[in-house]
């Protein structure tokens, strides 16, 4: 375990992507606390300021601090989106292994009506599951989930078929050992290290999925700090200012940024191979 | 590579047409909307609302109405528009053109940028223009499109005043008009592919470059611009493709976005104004069309590939 997460350090990726992670998940948990501006406190005599030691950020059309709206808005936005991630990964790797296990016409049949629906573009298909459900959070929050389990169902699939082929696997089958230990002991723990991967990468798309949800206004609604909600506002007042836009878009970013290099540094730590 | 292998992909199509009809038709019905409602208004009598679902065949049992539904899609029937009255068919096909304009467009500047970023980061591999490409294409996958689509209007519409905000002139009436308007466009549409495909060319061209035909290649006395463009680039660029066809899909999707913030009529402004105000046979076709244009360009990636590939027997 310190050897992976010695190797996961010593990359160039893995290390900014722990570190950008690191900032992010400290503004979920301590965000309230690093402020002392509510989110949705308006001071009408301070609107649209440019950063200053008062307002870190500035703030926005309603003199709110934007930097505590961040914060907040990282609770919804990033615990969303990670959740989503998990939902979906979890129901895409039932559906994958499954088939894989049940092997095939089943397996021919499921993984051919899974590539069918992954001919509907996922923001579409998430589109269409908000449109179904109504426009919330939490149902966007399921739309993401569903559009990630075809693609997430494909990788699994393919990762527990290539475990499945390999020689440990055979070695253990060998011994004479039960159905439970080979699943468990020996195919179970490499088939995770690669989805972990996928899914670290996936929350980043999640992220973003997430913000156009909201930008397109079937995420959440105002007064929410969701920061698609939040490039949505902004876009309206710019004439008055660019900071409401230009941070909650770099804070996208930022978000994006660091969940892929995680992902992309984990790969490396947990492949010493390439 | 075989007519059943083609027979075979073609079958495929349209066993994926088939499943997404079904989902599609399954979405609309659980949506909460009264076709009839939306016709008539809300003040329509109960006896005319009964004589128009009793006329539209809403009555009838769902199966019933899917293959009804169905049958006229096969036929190029999409039905009509609740909101406009309008057929759907030639309304939605003529937004796909241009879609489609925008989609290839973004697709061959995303060829043009990336293909030669990834080479030169490969073949630089650890030095700086490697890290540039590498930073650039990380930032690249990053920015979502409303978040880049929104930062160009802002930059080089508002603020320099070089092009033109929003809006949209079909190219046949004013060429230079109507690819002023694309311009902006086109880069936030491809911004996600060029940072996505750089990078799976360079760590291909990375993996090729250390295969036991490639030293063979340099010890025979090639020079090395000779072992890069004739042996490398075949064998790295060819599952390129494959990639590419998939990320028409993603291409698809922030269509979607793009045409909703520059205001293009294209089959993703339709769609995102139809599922704003339920409009179900519009949303049917334009998803059914999506997922057909999907499905045909991953068809033509795959015969491309096999082409190509003579290592590749397909049966």
């Amino acid at each position: 375990m310190t050897d992976f997460l010695g190797r996961l350090l010593r990359s160039p990726q893995g290390a900014l992507g722990c570190l950008v992670v690191g900032l992010i998940l400290i503004a979920v948990i301590f965000g309230p606390y690093l402020t002392h501006y509510g989110p949705e406190h308006m001071s009408p005599l301070a609107r649209y300021k440019s950063p200053s030691a008062e307002h870190w950020l500035g703030t926005d059309q309603y003199g709110r601090d934007i930097f505590s709206r961040l914060l907040d808005g990282a609770r919804s936005t990033v615990l969303l989106a990670v959740v989503a991630t998990v939902i979906g990964t979890l129901g895409g790797a039932i559906i994958g292994t499954g088939s894989a296990y049940l092997g095939g016409r089943a397996d021919e049949f499921i993984m051919r009506t899974n590539d069918a629906v992954m001919a509907i573009p996922s923001l579409l298909m998430a589109l269409m599951v908000v449109s179904l459900l109504g426009s919330n959070s939490l149902n966007a929050l399921l739309a993401i989930a569903i559009a990630f389990m075809p693609s997430m169902a494909r990788i699994s699939r393919s990762v527990a078929l290539t475990v499945r082929k390999q020689d440990y696997v055979s070695a253990a089958i060998a011994r004479g050992e039960g159905a439970t230990y080979i699943v468990l002991r020996e195919m179970l723990p490499n088939v995770i290290a690669p989805i972990v991967v996928e899914m670290t990468i996936r929350v980043s798309f999640a992220v973003m999925l997430f913000a156009t949800l909201s930008f397109l206004g079937l995420g959440a609604q105002p007064p929410a700090t969701d920061w698609g909600l939040m490039v949505s506002e902004a876009r309206q007042y710019l004439h008055r200012s660019y900071w409401i836009l230009l941070w909650p878009s770099a804070a996208i970013a930022l978000t994006a940024i660091g969940f892929n290099l995680l992902g992309d540094g984990l790969r490396d730590a947990l492949n010493p191979r390439t | 590579m075989s007519a059943s292998y083609i027979l075979k992909r073609i079958a495929l199509i349209f066993y994926t047409l088939f499943v997404v009809s079904i989902l599609v038709f399954g979405i609309t019905q659980i949506l909460p909307a009264d076709a009839a409602v939306m016709m008539l208004g809300e003040n329509a009598t109960q006896g005319a609302l009964a004589a128009l679902r009793d006329q539209m065949g809403l009555n009838d049992p769902i199966w019933l109405q899917y293959l009804h539904w169905a049958g006229g899609v096969v036929q190029g029937d999409f039905g009509t528009s609740l909101r406009t009255g309008q057929t759907v068919g030639p309304a939605l096909f003529s937004a796909l053109g241009t879609s489609l304009t925008l989609a290839v467009l973004a697709l061959a500047l995303m060829l043009i940028l990336a293909v030669p970023m990834g080479i030169l980061a490969a073949v630089r591999r650890g030095k700086l223009s490697d890290l540039v490409v590498g930073f650039l294409s990380y930032i690249g996958v990053s920015l979502p499109e409303f978040v880049t689509a929104t930062l160009a209007v802002v930059l080089v519409a508002d603020l320099w005043g070089l092009l033109p905000p929003a809006g949209y002139i079909p190219l046949s009436e004013d060429f230079w008009g109507g690819m002023q308007r694309l311009i902006l466009p086109v880069c936030v549409a491809s911004v996600m592919m060029i940072a996505h495909v750089s990078r799976m060319v360079r760590s291909e061209l990375v993996d090729v470059m250390h295969t036991d035909y490639i030293r063979a290649a340099r010890l025979k006395g090639l020079t090395r611009r000779r072992v890069l463009f004739r042996h490398g680039l075949r064998n790295a660029l060819l599952p390129t493709i494959t990639i590419v066809a998939l990320d028409v899909g993603y291409l698809l999707g922030g269509i979607i976005v793009v045409e909703e913030i520059f205001s293009i009529p294209g089959i993703g402004r339709s769609l995102m104004s139809a599922i704003q105000a339920r409009d179900l046979p519009v949303i049917q076709a334009g998803v059914m069309i999506m997922a057909a244009t999907y499905s045909i360009v991953n068809f033509a990636a795959d015969l491309m590939y096999a082409w190509l590939d003579k290592r590749i027997q397909y049966d």
